[in-house]
């Protein structure tokens, strides 16, 4: 088992959208990195995948909102392909046929609330601001590393004192807000500001996305702004879907990699990461060949990286007790679906733009909260919460003409049933509970389906290598994020292991397809190294 | 308005519960003239004895004393006063569905039922734990300080929590800092494998809380409640002889002794406002009584909204006000028993501690899931005591009294209480008779006090006996909300000292110590 004759300066296990990003920084640095993949195409969860005739699925993540600027911008992203094309709105579909449509026109939503609750339409307002405000005071956040509020050393004290001032400049008032705003539950936090039911579910969506809280969880309305911190052309808020599918994301990035002198192996599972002295050398993939390299980047899950590809010898005992008891939980499931027309919602008019946004299907706080139940006790609702999108109409490449391509987003499904493990025949009683949600919303429907691919998270798990299938790594509750991200003492992408770092998003500052988190990795691997960025 | 000088008082206490009255002795013992007007009978709040049946009595709310600092029983003499203990250092047994049980002695050291594994987690556990609560009780025992004032006070105070942080070490700061916003289900879980064990410190974790043990900041409640106790000394769990009510009647005659004057049965009508300033209070029967000061052990939306008015108030600070989460999810119940009853795997010298009925973790969720949709559950999580077998006066020779905390029980049930109260005591009961077989053949009389009742019995909206949720969001410096976290209002005059302040309930006493000493350190008492 001969070491191949090239060592590397890095290599990055995964191909994911933050591990190419942290390659790309490295890289740029003028740093000889490769990227090791394990499935056969680049992306982790980011990626179009054609698997059946000319659809193309984005068939884990599917829409890009979170993607921070800073990085497109220095990557060249759109240069090496990205484009990202915002789209308007969308509808919130309740079972009794009510409806709340959604503009990005201000005038147009407001009259949409008002419909529902003049004093609704007022609080709208107020509520836009108060969540904006709390968008900004965490977006400089998002790309600094999280400081040890346990150390003494000049870089973790600067740190605290600047989110400290941070938080001083809001003002007594505003501080008061932002700390009961980090804490509370969306369903409370909706409380204090709308009383119609359709409005409450519909800003509650976005509180328990991939997430195992439910809206009535502390905690849950920080989820709500993880969601909410859109970029796109800088407005707070927007979503776009990348043309092409979220594999252009990783796409282009391959291709920024590979333009500063980067490669990608794909089709290269790496067995084990290789420590010798405490320090990291390389990787054996498992053909049993071995990459040597001065700097291992791992993108895969904290849990994956120290449990499963390393030997705890390696490790400090509290450290992989740590690691284990780390929360990375399957809540989501994912339905891509190839249809043979556009299906018709008797909710949204003729000719309204909301049908090319986000349709969702929910009643009530109540019915995702009873859905959260549902999860606990280890089965799917048989009342989801539902997120479709049909990206196929703006994106013409998703689908031939005249069809189209629909991503459903399903909340909540549990990685482990009560009666047993997954089967194919209870993956696909899964899929025909979300189907018969959607026919209720879309009589014709069902008559358009050509093809449809049901993924639960064993199965996301099982193809993208996320622990459990969670969207983010690692839930996002308050123990497990800053400086608790993946674990105390160790949230600065540095392990214990000198010379292996972690780029993915069990890391500060969490999941979506943000990016932070590998940048963030890239500039420590770099001020470790003496270089700047 | 002729005000006879014996109308006029330096300060006024709205409330006789057992805050007010700590606040009252405190000030009375400083040399101010103090006035608490009560509108019960009796004085107690919610810490009070009540016969619930011919020849039963029962504390009706609160019914163990674990959380009240040894240092302010002794500072108020309250031992002098007439308190006594029938008993302290209750053991606690959870009891198991096979008719098994695990016994937790007082701080909780492993008894019968352990295993091994367990036994060998918790000195460990134990000790982290007190540690944290030792910590957490300075917190409890001062007023919060103010956010981004430019008062040194305030700044001091914030750096004396930061330093208190750091001294307890790099190791223990940062698994404070992990598990204070965790939830206790997932921390019992990291940790223990026992259910029982679980289970029960699960039910510590969301007693009195709108939470199940999946929430996260339960942990935080659980932390509140062994940092209160760790300042209880060596009474933590303890039953005064009479009766919670025993403890009240010592808080007021320490209070007289101190010089305050008590009136029950005087329900205040309205709070007086004269050049933006509180001046006195009006009360029902028309009365009017004169103060420098007044200040409120009543909730917080009581006060603000009620008694005071909003339209004295700005808006931003009535709308949060409205905001204050105040619906309890505790009922009582209370049985009056023909005998002592037996319960399963259980040694009749356990009968005089605490019984807990929450046999694993997710029962105690899934007690907690309906009260999230106005729905009681079928298997309700319980906190039970037997007091008559350390205080048989409280009952006929013989007989004894039943007394439990059931959790969920929503404040609003869909269908109302009025229905749903008869088939919830029925599915109590059957849970309980699950337990102690025989128990419904000795009852002789029964009450279930819901939230609602709790409500119109103790005059507290929701019928929560912390005045509001206890939760990250509604904790030290936005607790009850900020603008009056600190025990000032904005009205000049108005104190509150209920348990809606920080730091909360719990028959603790600290919201109405930390008022009293803000009021006097503030100078402005006259």
């Amino acid at each position: 088992m001969a070491a191949t004759a090239k060592r590397h300066d890095v290599i990055v296990v995964g191909a994911g959208h933050n591990g190419l990003v942290a390659a790309c920084y490295l890289a740029r640095a003028g740093l000889d990195v490769l990227v090791v993949e394990r499935n056969d195409y680049i992306g982790g969860a980011a990626v179009s995948r054609q698997l059946y005739e000319d659809f193309t699925y984005s068939n884990c993540s599917y829409v890009c909102s979170l993607l921070r600027p800073e990085i497109m911008r220095t990557l060249e992203l759109p240069r090496y392909g990205l484009q990202i094309i915002p789209y308007d709105g969308g509808c919130t579909m309740m079972r009794d046929g009510n409806h709340l449509a959604l503009y990005d026109n201000h005038d147009a939503l407001r009259r949409e609330i008002a419909r529902h609750s003049k004093r609704d339409a007022e609080a709208y307002d107020r509520y836009s601001r108060d969540v904006i405000r709390q968008c900004k005071f965490i977006r400089p956040l998002l790309l600094r590393e999280p400081p040890d509020p346990t150390s003494f050393k000049p870089r973790d004290i600067t740190e605290l004192l600047y989110i400290g001032q941070r938080f001083h400049r809001m003002g007594e008032e505003r501080m008061y807000d932002t700390l009961r705003f980090w804490t509370m539950s969306a369903a409370d936090f909706l409380d204090e500001y709308f009383e119609s039911e359709i409005v409450k579910a519909h800003f509650a969506g976005s509180s328990i996305i991939g997430t195992a809280l439910g809206p009535r969880s502390p905690g849950s309305a920080y989820v709500l702004l993880h969601h909410y911190m859109g970029d796109i052309d800088e407005t707070v808020g927007a979503w776009g879907f990348a043309r092409g599918g979220m594999g252009s994301v990783t796409a282009s990035l391959t291709k920024s990699l590979q333009a500063s002198g980067g490669a990608v192996r794909t089709g290269a599972p790496v067995e084990r990461i290789l420590v010798r002295n405490g320090r990291s050398c390389g990787v054996a993939l498992a053909s049993g060949e071995e990459i040597g390299a001065k700097i291992v980047v791992s993108n895969m899950d904290v849990k994956r990286t120290f449990l499963d590809s390393m030997d705890a010898e390696h490790l400090p005992e509290d450290f992989v007790k740590a690691v284990r008891r780390f929360k990375i939980r399957g809540s989501s499931g994912k339905l891509n679906i190839a249809l043979d027309g556009l299906p018709t919602f008797p909710a949204i008019p003729k000719g309204s733009p909301a049908i090319r946004g986000d349709l969702h299907i929910t009643d009530t706080i109540e019915m995702m909260e009873r859905a959260y139940d549902d999860w606990k006790d280890g089965r799917w609702s048989q009342a989801p919460y539902v997120d479709m999108l049909m990206p196929s109409q703006i994106d013409p490449t998703m689908a031939a003409d005249g069809k189209h391509y629909m991503s459903v987003f399903v909340q909540y499904c549990p990685y482990e049933l009560a009666d047993g493990p997954w089967t194919d025949a209870k993956r696909a009683a899964f899929g025909e509970t979300v189907v018969q949600a959607i026919e209720r919303q879309s009589p014709d429907f069902r008559s358009l389906i050509r093809h449809m691919e049901v993924r639960t998270p064993w199965d996301i798990e099982r193809e993208v290598g996320l622990t459990e299938g969670n969207i983010f790594q690692g839930e996002l509750t308050m123990d497990q994020l800053l400086f608790n991200r993946p674990v105390p003492g160790y949230a600065q992408y540095r392990t214990p292991v000198k010379g292996l770092y972690l780029s993915g998003s069990s890391t500060h500052p969490g999941g979506g397809v943000m990016g932070a988190p590998g940048a963030n990795c890239a500039r420590r691997v770099l001020a470790d190294l003496g270089r700047s960025a | 308005m002729a005000t006879p000088s014996s109308n006029q008082y330096d300060v006024i206490v709205i409330g006789a519960g057992h805050n007010g009255l700590v606040c009252a002795a405190t000030l009375a013992r400083a040399g101010r003239s103090v006035l608490v007007v009560e509108a019960a009978d009796q004085v107690g709040g919610m810490a009070v004895t009540r016969e619930f049946a011919p020849g039963y009595r029962v504390s009706s709310g609160a019914h163990l004393l674990h959380q009240m600092p040894l240092a302010l029983m002794r500072e108020l003499n309250l031992s002098g006063h007439g308190l006594e203990f029938a008993a302290t250092s209750l053991a606690t047994t959870a009891l198991g569905d096979e008719g098994t049980g695990l016994a937790l002695a007082c701080g909780g050291t492993p008894g019968a039922g352990w295993t091994a594994r367990d036994a060998a987690a918790w000195p460990a556990w134990q000790g982290r734990l007190a540690r944290f609560a030792r910590l957490l009780h300075t917190l409890l025992a001062a007023p919060p300080p103010r956010l981004g004032t430019e008062a040194w006070t305030d700044k001091v105070a914030l750096a004396k929590v930061g330093l208190r942080l750091r001294l307890l070490g790099r190791r223990d700061m940062r698994e404070f800092l992990r598990i204070v916003g965790m939830n206790a289900y997932d921390l019992l879980e990291d940790e223990f494998e026992s259910s029982l064990l679980k289970g029960a410190l699960g039910l510590d974790a969301v007693l009195g809380t709108n939470f199940g043990p999946r929430a996260p900041g339960t942990v935080l409640t659980l932390l509140y409640r062994l940092a209160a106790e760790s300042a209880a000394g060596p009474m933590p769990l303890a039953l005064p002889r009479g009766g919670l009510g025993a403890l009240s009647l010592a808080l007021a005659r320490a209070a007289t002794a101190a010089g305050a004057a008590i009136r029950t049965a005087s329900p205040v009508e309205r709070i007086l406002v004269a050049d933006d300033r509180a001046t006195g209070v009006v009360l029902a029967s028309g009365e009017t009584i004169g103060a420098g000061r007044v200040v409120s052990s009543a909730d917080v939306k009581t006060t603000f909204l009620k008694l005071l008015g909003p339209e004295h108030l700005d808006t931003g600070f009535v709308r949060r006000v409205d905001h204050v989460r105040t619906s309890g999810l505790a009922a009582k119940l209370h049985l009056a028993l023909d005998r002592l009853p037996g319960f399963r795997g259980t040694a009749p010298a356990a009968l005089g501690g605490r019984l807990v009925v929450s046999p694993s973790l997710d029962y105690l969720e899934r007690a907690f899931n309906p009260s999230k949709y106005g729905e009681w559950p079928s298997s309700p999580a319980l906190e039970i005591t037997l007091p008559t077998v350390s205080d048989p006066s409280l009952a006929p020779a013989g007989h004894h009294v039943l007394s439990a905390i059931v959790q969920y029980a929503p404040y609003a049930p869909k269908a109302g209480w009025a229905a749903e109260k008869r088939p919830f005591l029925e599915a109590i009961l059957a849970r309980l008779e699950a337990y102690a077989p025989g128990l419904r053949n000795s009852i002789v009389a029964s009450e279930l006090s819901t939230p609602e009742d709790l409500e119109r019995e103790f005059r507290v909206p929701g019928g929560h006996w912390h005045h509001g949720d206890l939760a990250f969001d509604q904790f030290y410096m936005v607790r009850p909300v900020p603008g009056a976290s600190q025990y000032a209002t904005p009205l000049q005059g108005l104190y509150l000292c209920g348990a809606s302040c920080h730091p909360g309930g719990g028959v603790m006493g600290l919201a109405g110590l930390n008022a009293a000493r803000r009021m006097l350190d503030a100078g402005d008492t006259p």
